[in-house]
């Protein structure tokens, strides 16, 4: 479907706040995803409180925290696109999106680095070295790739859905008085800040 | 309205599409009109309900007498499988939402379309892509899924048959479900006609609005539960394998987090057809409005807080049963106030019997007999004797199919002249009724006998004691069969060749009246004001409506 | 509530109060961070939530805008927060009595 459909029945109205609403509505649907996940954390953490301590000792903090300063920023720099295509600045807007593409993969970057870290250490789901080890750690390990790994397909999907804002602003199509695409991309990039700024302390900062 | 603008002779949405192709199997596929996509979803899920039905009647059969009969316990296992996925996740959970939410909503609030009609289409075309997938896995390399809907571990961790595909088709088609919220909700809130205040909304959209909080707010749990249990079947990750520390017991919490709010996605729905339905046929305004449009708010918040009455007999601690049995109890009193309403809308009003009405009290009955044992199972003492015997599926059928399924058929009997334009054959409308109601008691009432006597659900083999009432049961499974076909019949031969039905052929007020039959592609020929409350009956006067 | 156009009010803020709120969520990093390395015993899981929650405060109210968009979005918002901490609950009965 194209936008000249709607067009040809001369009907296309617009209504930025019901799409913004939609979008909030959707975001709560990934919240309650996420906190489906978070009760898993709560319940096997409340059950072996020692042993996820002693698992996530194996998590590198300098790189989690690294990780988190990247997304944060990645988060200003989204913002700040918006603020530059209200002020009508083209050219900054766009280089904002792409500086925020560029932490994304950043973030990524990392991400694969401690993913293969672990990996080459022989923990992965189903490994023989994962299983020797306790339930517990068994559990931390299967949650901690589960939930950063999901985070992570956020985070492929922000850059895709960034990607087509960096070329609607291009070509026109976001511009200064029309931006609401730019902020629903925005919204969802900022709750893949949002979980992490949990997923952070809850894995990487047990001690 | 009040200036009684003459109906011109406009195109109905069936001759005018919002595709390039006018005509064929595309202008439907590609279109988003709000009501193409209402009668798509109508056109598959009746499939999916037959299919469903016929699996029903083969189980029944297999019952018919103890010991093997027609098939293999494994055969079996998977049937009630399939009936129970089909029923629930194809049939009554998209059913009234996705086929009347769909084309009387924005109608009811006199809006032109939904917010997002493209999403809405988008969401038609995953649930189309979900039941494919559904079918997909009967074929797979395993055998067809075995493990019953709940999809408990760590059995479905286990088994060899084809479960994560089914799985995966339950996520994709609560995406659906979760974008059919998505939409509803902001088009309540966004699209609603000049005047039409909250409290104006005709109450079908009230339950509608509840609904699709719960679809939005509920969904995403299950959807993450299903994916742990397919990482885990695919990848080994310990999540819910007890062997590997995992507790089953967290499984069926999140499964039933979902599935409890669930069940208020299938019926309250139904609650919002038939307060459409009742001061309709009693030419009398609805009695108690705001506790009726409330109720629907309120179901929605307490369905969030009883899902472990599901989990009595699981071996949850005592002070999560006693919480929970206690919650229970609160749900029956948003549901009372409901009932109560209803009954008092009746009284002194000037009834007209016509089928619509004859399903509703058909529904009334059947939906109290299946509440009140709600609170028998609801009490903690009695579930433990009843928990997972027939009393429970007796219970459920008589919510979900006597509930939410008698008021699909009701939504049709009242809706089905709106949405085509034609008249089904009243008499058979009404030997349909009564035939459905005496096979539904035939067919369900004995599995309160049989469970509180001691057989156990999900059996294909029973002792000979249960013989007589089984096969009464079955026989009221072969009543059932043909009166659902005898209901399609004629509710098809209405759509192709019954008479023309007039744009108000009942007399009803909400704005969905006010327009041809069947509406327009844009919905109405005018800019709708509303200046009444939604079942204000004089306004019959103004919309020059003459009962014969 | 009227069907039709309604575009946006605007509230365009300067560049200057975003990153002024990014330098409060870096600073409440490298504080988080400070203090997992201090031993708080039972209470340093409320303390690392508690931050993480001024956290998603800041990003909430400022970055996703939700401090200047119509009351009816800060309802939502609740809504789906108190539904999570409902289920939280409920589920902690369970478990914990067990």
């Amino acid at each position: 479907m194209s936008q000249s459909d709607s067009a040809a029945i001369g009907h296309v109205h617009r209504d930025d706040i019901g799409a913004k609403m939609g979008m909030w509505v959707f975001l709560f649907t990934e919240v309650l995803l996420f906190g489906g996940m978070f009760l898993v954390y709560a319940v096997y953490r409340f059950q072996h409180p020692e042993l996820f301590k002693l698992a996530a000792f194996e998590l590198n903090t300098a790189l989690g925290t690294f990780n988190t300063i990247v997304l944060l920023t990645s988060s200003l720099t989204m913002v700040l696109a918006i603020v530059a295509i209200q002020k009508n600045k083209k050219k900054l807007s766009l280089f904002y999106l792409a500086s925020t593409v560029g932490f994304a993969l950043v973030f990524m970057a990392v991400k694969y680095f401690e993913w293969t870290a672990k990996f080459s250490h022989g923990i992965y789901p189903g490994s023989d070295e994962l299983l020797s080890r306790q339930n517990g750690e068994i559990l931390f390990f299967g949650l901690y790739f589960i939930m950063t790994g999901l985070h992570a397909l956020h985070v492929i999907i922000g850059v895709i859905i960034i990607l087509f804002l960096y070329v609607f602003v291009k070509r026109g199509k976001v511009t200064h008085d029309n931006y609401v695409k730019l902020e629903n991309g925005g919204l969802y990039w900022h709750l893949v800040d949002l979980i992490w700024i949990f997923l952070f302390p809850l894995f990487y900062l047990i001690h | 309205m009040s200036n009684g603008t003459a109906v011109t002779a406009e195109k109905s949405f069936f001759e005018e599409g919002t595709t390039k192709q006018k005509t064929g199997i595309l202008s439907w596929l590609l279109s988003t009109d709000h009501k193409r996509i209402g009668i798509m979803y109508l056109v598959t899920i009746t499939i999916f309900f037959f299919v469903a039905a016929l699996i029903g009647v083969l189980m029944r059969l297999e019952l018919i007498a103890p010991g093997e009969t027609i098939m293999e316990a494994q055969t079996y296992n998977t049937l009630f499988t399939l009936h129970g996925v089909i029923m629930i996740f194809l049939f009554i959970i998209p059913g009234i939402p996705a086929i009347f939410g769909n084309f009387f909503l924005p109608l009811q609030i006199g809006a032109e379309d939904v917010a997002f009609p493209r999403l809405n289409l988008l969401s038609y075309w995953i649930y189309l892509g979900g039941s494919v997938l559904v079918l997909l896995s009967l074929f797979m390399q395993g055998g067809p899924i075995d493990t019953g809907w709940t999809f408990y571990v760590p059995y479905s961790v286990r088994t060899t048959t084809s479960v994560s595909l089914p799985l995966f088709a339950a996520f994709i088609l609560g995406f659906s479900s979760i974008l059919t919220g998505l939409n509803f909700i902001t088009t309540i809130h966004r699209m609603r006609a000049p005047g039409m205040g909250f409290f104006r909304m005709p109450l079908f959209v009230w339950s509608t609005y509840a609904t699709a909080w719960i679809q939005v707010i509920a969904t995403p749990v299950i959807a993450i539960t299903i994916l742990l249990v397919i990482l885990e079947r695919v990848f080994g990750v310990g999540i819910f394998d007890p062997s590997l520390g995992g507790d089953p017991l967290l499984f069926q919490h999140m499964f039933w987090i979902y599935s409890h709010p669930a069940v208020y996605i299938m019926i309250l729905p139904a609650m919002g057809v038939v307060s459409e339905i009742i001061p309709t046929f009693s030419r009398r305004t609805i009695f108690g409005y705001g506790p009726i449009a409330m109720s629907s708010l309120a179901i929605a918040f307490v369905g969030y807080l009883v899902w472990a009455h599901h989990m009595f007999t699981s071996g949850i601690s005592d002070t999560a049963r006693v919480l929970f049995s206690l919650l229970t109890y609160i749900v029956a009193l948003p549901s009372g106030v409901k009932i109560f309403n209803w009954v008092a809308t009746m009284y002194k009003g000037s009834i007209d019997p016509k089928p619509p009405f004859i399903w509703v009290m058909s529904f009334i009955f059947l939906f109290s007999i299946g509440g009140l044992t709600g609170l028998v199972v609801g009490s903690i003492t009695a579930d433990i004797h009843l928990h997972d015997t027939y009393f429970v599926v007796a219970h459920f059928h008589y919510v979900m199919f006597g509930g939410t399924g008698t008021i699909v058929f009701a939504a049709l009997y009242y809706w089905l002249p709106k949405m085509f334009g034609r008249m089904y054959n009243m008499k058979w409308a009404n030997i349909n009724a009564a035939l459905f109601f005496i096979a539904f008691n035939l067919l369900y009432f004995p599995k309160f006998i049989l469970g509180y006597m001691g057989m156990p659900r999900r059996y294909y083999d029973y002792l000979p004691e249960f013989t007589d009432l089984q096969v009464i049961s079955t026989i009221g499974s072969w009543v059932m069969i043909i009166t659902l076909f005898s209901i399609f019949f004629n509710l098809y031969n209405g759509i192709r060749k019954g008479p023309i039905a007039h744009a108000n052929p009942w007399g009803g007020v909400t704005l969905e009246w006010q327009t041809t039959s069947p509406p327009p592609l844009l919905n109405f020929d005018r800019k709708i004001t509303v200046e009444h409350e939604p079942y204000d009956f004089s306004q019959l006067k103004e919309l020059d409506y003459e009962s014969k | 509530m009227e069907q039709g156009n309604t575009e946006h009010k605007e509230h365009s803020h300067g560049y200057g109060l975003y990153v002024l709120v990014w330098l409060g969520l870096i600073a409440l990093t490298s504080i988080t961070v400070t203090v997992a390395g201090v031993d708080f015993g039972n209470i340093a899981l409320p303390i690392a939530l508690f931050i993480a929650a001024i956290k998603s405060g800041l990003v909430i109210n400022y970055f996703m805008h939700i401090k200047f968009e119509e009351p009816i979005f800060k309802v939502f918002l609740l809504l789906s927060g108190m539904t999570l901490l409902v289920i939280f609950i409920l589920t902690f009965f369970d478990v914990f009595y067990r």
